[in-house]
């Protein structure tokens, strides 16, 4: 059966490449920064369920000071100019877009009807990481088409990923820190802490007050965590569950559908929330890390009012 | 009071993140701060915390996607995106945002998540058609301008998929709502709570709709119309 590891195989073997070719890039005086900073994520995709969990901490620990101290530069691995590259697009028209959709296309074949495929009576893809699975199978399968097609150097794909993500640099690595310190969070017990501030300080005698303080909370709570699947359970056992549905007699589909929007409000608006915000941000090489967040907020916060309004006038209406 | 010493974690991310501390720095000092307001022990938690760092590897396996975009880019992706939109005379940055807006909302609605992505779509396609756009009408951007209209694009996307997948029965954070009510004993059928995450999937689509088409007036505003599109042309 393949596995998330096949997966994971894969891209410590990118991450291995990455560093390895940073050594003699020359035109980057953090180079070894580089070569550190890739070669542990190389580890920690190839080896990190087998070195024990205090190894993959100082892993993590020594991943932190590299990218947090900026030790780490941009590398210029060999690539075309902008004159090949407009030669090359006028020569091949419409062609070029064919390996960039392969990608999607595979992922969602794949999604739709690997889930159930079998081989010799045993399960080929494991049925919980098929989408993940489907995307890599898509990716490898776009790489071949284009290498025999492009029939670019043969290190042409490694440095080309080396160049990008020396674009996105340590952002590349902080939505997985960000998931990490949820996980964290909640061996602490971060949320009860908040459910239980939350129904302590606020005045929740007024149908109006509680859905608005529901919505709020759970886009705030989103924000702070960057993730509205975190804030969900403890907004909802803290007020929505006792005040919206048993003391107001609200609907629990509605609250919990709407409830759960009003959360993305708050994805919209955080720097926690990093693979939507803040790698886009790096991946299009914009100078202000908060470019994307700032060009999001006018419409979170309208979002955020009408899923209160709506919230408020459907929820005890059916 | 001392149930809510765990907090102190969440007041390290607060204050790091409005002082613009490096991210990674300010997630290591929350980390810290947790277990130390929880009473974990360091060694404890340097363990806690490689394991879930570990656990949570997916995030980042995305980025096996990188070689290959970047492949088609040295072979001219990025420009070809641009030559097929300056053909297209009725595209606006705003129009060609309202219609990747609406693919991607009604298709994350169907349960296509992976039709789009940031480094899938918008690096490598979606970005450069909506400066292209922008640049067949008023030549070469600033920019600043340049670097607003590629943050508009990746805010597309997102809103698009926040906004589209919960009318989609198996998404994930449907089920998550299923599975905390089923432990409170309240039943709910998935198909009602997809249904019902309809009415804002309509409105996100008329407000994020309507900055669009507000962002093609202000484009308009603050660009002037250029003189002679052959001549920049030329001059390049």
């Amino acid at each position: 059966m393949i596995t998330l590891q096949a997966v994971y195989a894969l891209a410590g073997i990118a991450f291995a490449a990455f560093s390895i070719l940073s050594v003699r890039d020359r035109s980057n005086s953090k180079r070894f920064g580089n070569v550190a900073f890739w070669g542990l994520l190389a580890v920690s995709f190839l080896f990190g369920s087998i070195i024990g969990d205090l190894a993959n901490g100082i892993l993590v620990l020594a991943l932190v000071l590299i990218g947090g101290l900026g030790l780490i530069g941009r590398g210029h691995p060999p690539t075309t100019s902008p004159e090949e590259r407009r030669a090359s697009a006028v020569r091949r028209g419409n062609w070029l877009f064919v390996p960039a959709l392969i990608i999607p296309l595979t992922a969602i074949l794949g999604t739709l009807f690997l889930k159930t495929a079998h081989w010799n009576g045993h399960a080929l893809i494991d049925p919980k990481q098929v989408t993940l699975i489907s995307l890599a199978l898509g990716i490898l399968i776009a790489l071949g088409v284009a290498m025999l097609w492009l029939r670019p150097p043969l290190l042409a794909p490694l440095q080309e990923g080396r160049r990008l993500v020396d674009t996105i640099g340590w952002a590349a690595v902080l939505p997985q820190m960000l998931a990490s310190l949820g996980a964290v969070f909640a061996i602490a017990g971060v949320g009860n802490a908040v459910g239980q501030l939350a129904t302590q300080y606020i005045p929740l005698d007024n149908s109006f007050v509680v859905v608005a303080v529901y919505c709020v909370g759970m886009a705030l709570f989103t924000a702070i965590m960057g993730n509205a699947f975190a804030a969900f359970p403890v907004m909802t056992a803290a007020i929505g569950l006792p005040l919206i549905v048993h003391k107001f007699g609200g609907d629990v589909v509605i609250m919990s559908a709407i409830g759960m929007l009003a959360g993305f409000c708050g994805t919209l608006t955080t720097p926690m929330a990093a693979n939507f915000n803040i790698v886009p941000a790096a991946l299009l090489e914009l100078p202000d890390r908060n470019g994307v967040i700032k060009a999001q907020i006018p419409t979170a916060i309208p979002m955020l009012i009408g899923n209160i309004l709506l919230l408020y006038f459907l929820v005890f209406r059916f | 009071m001392h149930e809510l010493w765990p907090l102190v974690g969440v007041a390290v991310v607060v204050v790091g993140f409005l002082v613009r501390l490096n991210p990674l720095l300010v997630i290591a000092a929350a980390v810290a701060a947790t277990g130390w307001g929880a009473g974990i022990s360091p060694d404890q938690l340097l363990r806690v915390f490689g394991k879930a760092f570990n656990d949570s590897r997916y995030v980042s396996g995305i980025w096996i996607v990188l070689p290959v975009i970047g492949l088609l880019e040295r072979s001219g992706l990025q420009e070809r995106a641009r030559l097929l939109i300056s053909k297209v005379h009725a595209a606006t940055t705003g129009r060609l945002l309202l219609l990747y807006l609406a693919v991607r909302q009604i298709s994350a609605a169907v349960g296509l998540l992976s039709l789009g992505g940031h480094a899938q779509m918008v690096r490598p396609l979606v970005a450069p058609m909506a400066e292209a756009a922008a640049e067949s009408r008023y030549g070469d951007l600033p920019k600043k301008i340049r670097y607003r209209i590629r943050a508009y694009a990746a805010a597309a996307d997102n809103v698009g998929v926040f906004f589209g997948e919960d009318v989609f029965l198996a998404v994930g954070s449907i089920l998550l709502i299923k599975g905390f009510l089923e432990a409170d004993h309240i039943i709910v059928d998935p198909f009602a709570l997809s249904l019902w995450a309809i009415p804002t999937a309509i409105l996100a689509f008329l407000v994020h709709g309507t900055r669009l088409l507000l962002l093609d007036r202000k484009l308009a505003r603050e660009l002037k119309k250029k003189p002679d599109s052959t001549e920049k042309a030329a001059a390049e």
